[in-house]
């Protein structure tokens, strides 16, 4: 294609001056997340962009393209729905269920007692047991989790993050129990604690200490687990919290480049570790801004690794990241509508480059999946890889005015960001100031204001209702048996175990809290003795402190 | 002339799901209430000591977790045991219709609201129902 930039811009003004006369609807003209959108975008918006520099081949540095030189003509995505309740017997059933249907790597949703680090039976566990996720107490119940599942076959991303070391290391435990060692093991911990602070507030120490154990396991992971991805380091709750995409980019970057830095101070090569860091993306409503989004990430990121932390292995360079649909673009409110929404999401994942993806069920905002809409949710991104012809070609929009200035413009905003957090005195500083938590409610309120006032259409919300609306779905219900049982079990292994060594264990890993060794052999010490996960994050806390937040609105 | 109608917005248990709680608070702030955060991870204990304490009208509980059926009925409890039964019990969250049904039939919430309502909504709703004494 060839141009001159002026004979553009004159034909561009002739065009303004017909444009210029006709009326517009009565609309919002700007992204979901509030940038202004021009009506049309031509070769000046992206007179600086420097193909080889900014571009590239999929594959090669800076990566905007992908990050791998064939993408999913190698091999698709992997389809991962995030999965799991009541006790690791039920969510067994589940995962050889999603297995069986060829769902190819497992997703590990634990519930609130196990995400917070309290055994089923400690009295803020009443009536939380199993609701939202599964129920782990100790290594047994992980044993459970897994029993039929060969762990050197399947990939298993576990979304926790305050007590992560304690179940990362049930999860080695559990491996070796099937025989497995522990190099062999593939998967995720999301262990990001910096967005717990910022957005999902699943929190247990204070950031000091929380920044020690995970460098403890980028240390532990590269002698031992070396294929697990120690951090995915998450822009989806931060979204989720109401951020908008701007920020969720580069509040997510800016944990990210925390965690490099963290892991460089305390000794680490930063090839050592920052491989197996990968990414958690939102994949919002807004098609073009959240393609644009994938792509400044992976160019921001490159840059940084490369430019700033001096890393010289290109798979430190390589932003590689999981993309779950945003749970908060959908509605209660005509639920089958959600189907619509998720496959138009997923589509601006596998477009910009994802590496897997969660596509949600229609049902999410009323309770947890009921097994009907677990499986169109999966048969929606079947449909987009085999039958859209969507995965055929790498990054297939890259060249388009407008999707090349969003990018930059993503850039370019999240470097504003950067600045004002460096300027803050970083991270850890911006988290106590409440910058990050303010900046997205703040966003989160402005974007409800706009929808109660119809600024912003909703559809069967607030535009196009159903007035004689009644639901039509069966909903999951979780048995509060459950609860007792889950009780029960945990009362009996404390009754069977070797308390003796669950004491000794326990003791050491409180010396070495208090000290600077790596605290992973000891955790998986406690682990194998059957201490329980509410035990070790007890004898943590004591020695770590708990983490309070300033409760800002 | 009446003082203006103080409001709790607390989140009891153990998930971190705050937007809504957030919004809430600024929107009922924004129409003349004055409202006390409890921020996150409250027990019913705390709920009802600082419903006591800051001499509120109306508790507002968001529950996102599913434990809704238990932490309902706890808190209700929890205000009648300490003499605080006039004070009036909302909620909102992702709860079932069903469980509505059985949370209002027993008296343990006066009203919940659930996601796609308005925040104009909720105000007008508070300021109809609940009277400052």
């Amino acid at each position: 294609m060839s141009y001159k930039i002026d004979e553009i811009s004159s034909q561009k003004n002739t065009w303004l001056e017909q444009r210029k006369k006709m009326t517009d609807r009565d609309f919002k003209f700007e992204t979901v997340s509030g940038f202004p959108t021009n009506d049309i975008y031509t070769p000046e918006d992206i007179t600086g962009l420097d193909y080889v520099n900014d571009l590239g081949m999929p594959g090669q540095y800076p990566y905007t393209r992908g990050v791998q030189a064939n993408m999913y003509r190698g091999r698709l995505w992997t389809m991962r729905q995030f999965a799991g309740f009541a006790t690791a017997r039920e969510s067994n059933e589940r995962y050889r269920y999603l297995l069986s249907k060829g769902t190819t790597g497992l997703s590990v949703a634990f519930d609130m007692p196990t995400i917070m680090g309290y055994d089923s039976d400690h009295p803020r566990s009443l009536g939380e047991v199993g609701r939202v996720g599964v129920a782990i107490d100790s290594l047994q119940d992980m044993e459970t989790l897994f029993s039929g599942i060969p762990l050197e076959k399947v990939s298993t991303s576990m979304t926790i993050n305050a007590p992560a070391s304690v179940l990362w290391c049930m999860y080695i435990a559990a491996g070796e129990k099937q025989g497995v060692p522990s190099e062999k093991l593939t998967g995720t911990i999301q262990n990001d604690i910096l967005k717990e602070y910022i957005a999902q507030k699943s929190w247990i120490f204070p950031p000091e200490p929380s920044l020690r154990i995970i460098t403890d396991i980028f240390a532990y992971a590269c002698k031992h687990v070396p294929k697990w991805n120690t951090v995915s380091i998450s822009g989806y709750h931060i979204r989720e919290a109401g951020s908008t995409a701007a920020q969720e980019l580069a509040f997510t970057l800016a944990n990210g480049f925390a965690y490099i830095e963290a892991g460089m101070a305390a000794g680490l090569d930063v090839d050592d570790f920052a491989p197996r860091l990968s990414h958690f993306f939102n994949a919002h409503i807004d098609l073009f801004e959240e393609i644009a989004k994938y792509r400044a990430a992976r160019r921001i990121w490159a840059r940084h690794l490369k430019e700033k932390y001096g890393a010289k292995n290109q798979k430190s360079w390589m932003l590689r990241f999981h993309t779950q649909t945003a749970g908060c673009s959908l509605t209660a409110q005509q639920p089958e509508n959600n189907i619509v929404r998720t496959a138009f999401e997923a589509l601006s994942a596998v477009l910009g480059g994802t590496q897997s993806l969660h596509t949600n069920s229609m049902d999410e905002v009323l309770a947890l999946p009921s097994e009907k809409a677990v499986q169109i949710a999966l048969r929606t991104q079947q449909i987009m890889a085999y039958e859209t012809g969507v995965a055929n070609v790498i990054d297939p929009l890259a060249g388009s005015y407008y999707v090349e200035a969003l990018t930059n413009k993503m850039e370019e905003e999240a470097e504003k960001y950067f600045a004002e957090i460096e300027k803050r005195g970083g991270v850890l500083a911006a988290i106590d100031q409440s910058f990050f938590q303010q900046e997205i409610a703040d966003a989160a309120y402005q974007f409800q204001r706009e929808v109660d006032k119809k600024k912003r259409i909703m559809i069967g919300v607030n535009e196009f209702v159903n007035d004689d609306e009644h639901l039509e779905i069966d909903l999951l219900k979780i048995d509060p048996q459950i609860e007792k049982d889950q009780v029960a079990r945990l009362h009996k292994l404390r009754s069977e175990r070797d308390n003796l060594r669950v004491g000794e264990t326990l003791d050491a890993l409180r010396k070495a809290a208090a000290g600077t060794d790596n605290l992973i052999p000891l955790i998986l010490d406690c682990v194998k003795a059957y201490a329980t996960e509410g035990e070790i994050i007890q004898v943590m806390r004591e020695v770590f402190g708990q983490y309070k937040e300033k409760p800002i609105f | 002339m009446a003082r203006k109608i103080r409001v709790l917005i607390a989140k009891p248990g153990l998930d971190g799901h705050d937007r809504g709680a957030r919004i809430i608070s600024r929107g009922l702030r924004d129409a003349g209430m004055e409202v006390v955060y409890t921020g996150l991870h409250q027990t019913p204990e705390q709920i009802v000591e600082a419903a006591i304490q800051e001499d509120v009208d109306a508790v507002g509980l968001s529950i996102l977790s599913g434990a809704h059926m238990t932490l309902f009925p706890r808190i209700y409890d929890l205000l009648k045991e300490n003499n605080a039964g006039d004070i009036m019990i909302i909620g909102g969250g992702t709860i079932p219709e069903d469980d509505i049904r059985e949370l209002k039939k027993n008296g343990w919430v006066s009203e919940i609201f659930t996601p796609g309502i308005t925040i104009d909504t909720i105000v007008e709703w508070i300021n109809s129902n609940v009277k400052p004494e």
